[in-house]
């Protein structure tokens, strides 16, 4: 369970996040939906902790840990995975090479033996097979010279084989074909139930209808401004954002 | 950037990074007076017992030093050396004559086992370590222990102290000595002519595949010493060796000298591949003490089809002015040359290679990955030749820089210089920066920053690691590791 409060984070003296307050309770699959310069992206960065972000106010649980003090890699160990919108390359380190290195790193900061090279690939190559990830694209680079689409699997594969309490997918659905789309959300779905939560940001209803969202909330100005059932994506995909956007940071 | 700004940070408090082999042996030496003249060099060549033209040859040398001025022209700083101020010959007492394991000082080879070189025949044969290795240990100025001599004498291979190899070798030696690098090439070269003490020599003869690496430790351990070692390697026809060479010193405040010549002699057919883990005294994080790593490698192709191929990581030093050089003069001969530069605190590196294409069908590949960390500056200075007659020559340069923070330097200075219109030369150059995108992708997946910047940096570094004999690269990357820490936060 995810519980933030009161959150109010500023990027080089700007106000993005200004007072957000959510829960998402164990699994469960949130969406967070809402305009540009919203700040969902910001959130997703912040709760992982990425630097350069200045939380001015505010708290974020995992599991009932206050994790802001938490390194990002400390924060990875606990459970938290995100899907990147823009998946990182990382030239001359094989895909299969950073795959264990992640995992056996989160082993290590849990006190957990490495896992032995055997079952390793036997975990890798079947969840490979699930997302038509060729054996091909584990020998290659992280992400490099990978198509958007390739790009996304990697990620749900690394999700797939960290199997993370909590994942927070930014945009997944940017610069995806429809069938690849549908790949992904298999993937995300088969990982539901366990307890696992997940929070989905996007700007479209249209990658809800792959993965059904709990609850759905909508973001305006750096904060929630209201919270709905599936309906309310529905309904936000008729009449757009315009009545949330007023006056909303660009 | 927050990242960088902590990276900032981290190097300046940056301690003594993390050199692990700056310890010092506590053994009697016997040294020459301090100071350079024609009585210390006659001293060295007498102790060396050498004959009259090997001390002629250098005093020669000495009287051409003493009219050059040191080369400005590197991208290095550094305060002018006193060359009267150094000791240039010391030995450990009790090291004269031929050497066997039985006869070397117990500390001496605890100082080889702390920095874990196999020395024990005996342990390699039993399989307690696992890499057959021949190794000559140069402990200051002279050569301590040699081991497989006996088996590699069996296939013909001579593998010995240079200072042996002159005793019983002459006509080897006094043929090749100076063939390469002549004693006139360069102000430091000329002085290694003069004063040089030992080093390694190897002979393949023809058709050998030399049946095991060979390897030389180098150990700076005296203070104010200098070392100027001397390494002369001669594949015969059709023969084949590969060759290590490693370096440690201890910590201390002040500069040391490492003023080395390596020449590489390959006839028709032949290959030598020379990999060298230089892992020198860096200097602390004010720039401190370390080594001066101011070295003439250069091999010929002499025959045709010949090979050679040099593969450096270097890591250690203050300061590095060195530039792996072939002369591809037989026809249809190949120069290679793979190096890996890493520079953090305030080391200063100026390296890269010469490829000069003087026969028919010569071609070579140059792939140089400098990183620079901390305050560093890293320069890479190659240069690709063709003359005239050289038809046909072939050049594949590619040359990459990565920078970790914002306080230090990439150069890259390349000379190209084609005088036959059929020589086709590609140059290809890129400069980047771990970015803090990139170490932020690796830290959500769970892994720590120096965790993610080592592993950035193997991958980056990956094509010339790969070139490293097997049981080295492993070393290799360890080392890589251990030279970035602290130049992240």
């Amino acid at each position: 369970m995810i519980e933030i409060e009161n959150l109010h984070v500023a990027v080089a003296g700007k106000k993005i996040l200004d007072g957000l307050t959510l829960k998402v309770e164990d699994g469960q699959v949130a969406a967070i939906m809402g305009p540009n310069g919203s700040g969902k992206s910001t959130l997703s960065y912040v709760v992982a902790g990425r630097a350069d972000y200045e939380v001015l106010d505010g708290s974020i649980r995992l599991d009932g840990v206050d994790i802001l003090e938490k390194s990002p890699a400390e924060r990875a160990a606990m459970g938290l995975f995100l899907v990147f919108q823009y998946p990182l390359e990382i030239p001359g380190v094989a895909t299969m090479t950073f795959l264990k290195a992640a995992l056996n790193a989160q082993r290590k900061a849990r006190g957990e033996a490495e896992l032995p090279t055997i079952e390793f690939m036997k975990q890798v190559r079947a969840a490979a097979a699930k997302l038509n990830i060729s054996q091909d694209m584990l020998k290659r680079p992280v992400n490099v010279g990978f198509s958007g689409g390739e790009k996304k699997r990697m990620e749900i594969l690394q999700m797939a084989l960290l199997e993370p309490r909590f994942s927070i997918l930014d945009e997944m659905d940017s610069g995806l074909d429809i069938d690849a789309l549908k790949t992904c959300a298999e993937g995300v779905n088969a990982l539901r139930g366990d307890g696992r939560s997940f929070l989905v940001i996007t700007h479209y209803q249209r990658l809800l209808n792959f993965i059904p969202p709990d609850v759905v909330h909508v973001m305006s100005r750096g904060k929630i401004v209201k919270s709905g059932g599936p309906e309310l994506a529905l309904a936000l995909e008729a009449s757009g954002y315009a009545e949330y956007a007023e006056g909303a940071a660009a | 950037m927050a990242a960088v700004q902590q990276t900032v940070d981290t190097v300046k408090t940056l301690d003594v990074d993390a050199y692990k082999y700056g310890f010092t042996t506590e053994i009697e030496s016997e040294k020459a007076p301090k100071g350079l003249n024609e009585e210390i060099v006659r001293f060295i060549s007498a102790r060396k017992k050498e004959p009259e033209w090997l001390t002629q040859w250098r005093l020669d040398a000495f009287k051409r030093w003493r009219t050059m001025e040191e080369p400005r022209w590197a991208r290095v700083d550094y305060p002018k050396i006193d060359y009267q101020d150094l000791y240039y010959y010391s030995a450990p007492k009790g090291t004269e004559g031929p050497r066997t394991l039985a006869d070397v000082d117990p500390e001496l080879l605890r100082t080889y086992e702390k920095l874990g070189i196999p020395l024990s025949e005996q342990e390699i044969l039993a399989g307690v370590q696992e890499r057959r290795v021949a190794v000559d240990a140069v402990f200051d100025s002279v050569s301590v222990v040699t081991t497989f001599k006996e088996e590699l004498g069996k296939a013909g291979v001579i593998f010995c102290p240079i200072s042996e190899a002159v005793q019983s070798h002459p006509e080897l030696v006094r043929k090749y000595l100076g063939s390469v690098v002549p004693v006139t090439d360069n102000y430091f070269a000329t002085l290694n002519s003069a004063v040089f003490s030992d080093g390694s020599f190897v002979y393949v003869p023809p058709g050998v595949r030399c049946p095991m690496e060979l390897s030389t430790y180098f150990r700076i351990n005296e203070q104010n010493t200098g070392q100027f070692e001397r390494t002369l390697i001669i594949a015969d026809a059709g023969s084949y060796v590969s060759y290590l060479e490693g370096c440690t010193a201890p910590k201390r405040d002040e500069n040391q000298l490492h003023a080395a010549v390596v020449e590489l002699v390959a006839l028709d057919d032949a290959e030598i591949k020379y990999s060298t883990v230089q892992n020198w005294y860096p200097g602390d994080s004010e720039g401190r003490g370390g080594i001066y790593n101011f070295v003439t490698k250069r091999g010929d192709c002499r025959g045709a089809r010949s090979k050679i191929s040099w593969t450096q990581v270097e890591t250690g030093s203050a300061i590095t002015w060195k530039y792996p050089s072939c002369i591809l003069r037989g026809e249809s001969s190949r120069g290679e040359f793979y190096s890996i530069a890493i520079s953090n605190g305030r080391q200063q590196v100026d390296s890269g290679t010469k490829m000069l294409h003087l026969g028919k069908n010569t071609s070579s590949r140059i792939i140089s990955k400098g990183i620079s960390a901390g305050r560093s500056q890293n320069t890479y200075r190659g240069q690709v030749f063709a003359h005239r007659k050289a038809e046909n020559a072939r050049n594949f340069t590619n040359c990459d820089s990565l920078l970790i923070g914002d306080q230090c330097g990439a150069h890259t200075v390349p000379y190209i210089e084609a005088k036959n219109s059929s020589a086709l030369f590609e140059h290809e150059a890129t400069t980047s920066k771990i970015s803090d995108d990139q170490l932020f992708y690796c830290m959500q997946r769970g892994l720590e920053p120096e965790e993610a910047t080592a592993l950035i940096v193997n991958g980056f570094v990956r094509d010339v690691l790969q070139q490293l004999p097997m049981e080295f690269a492993v070393e290799a990357q360890k080392l890589i590791a251990i030279s970035l820490e602290g130049s992240v936060g």
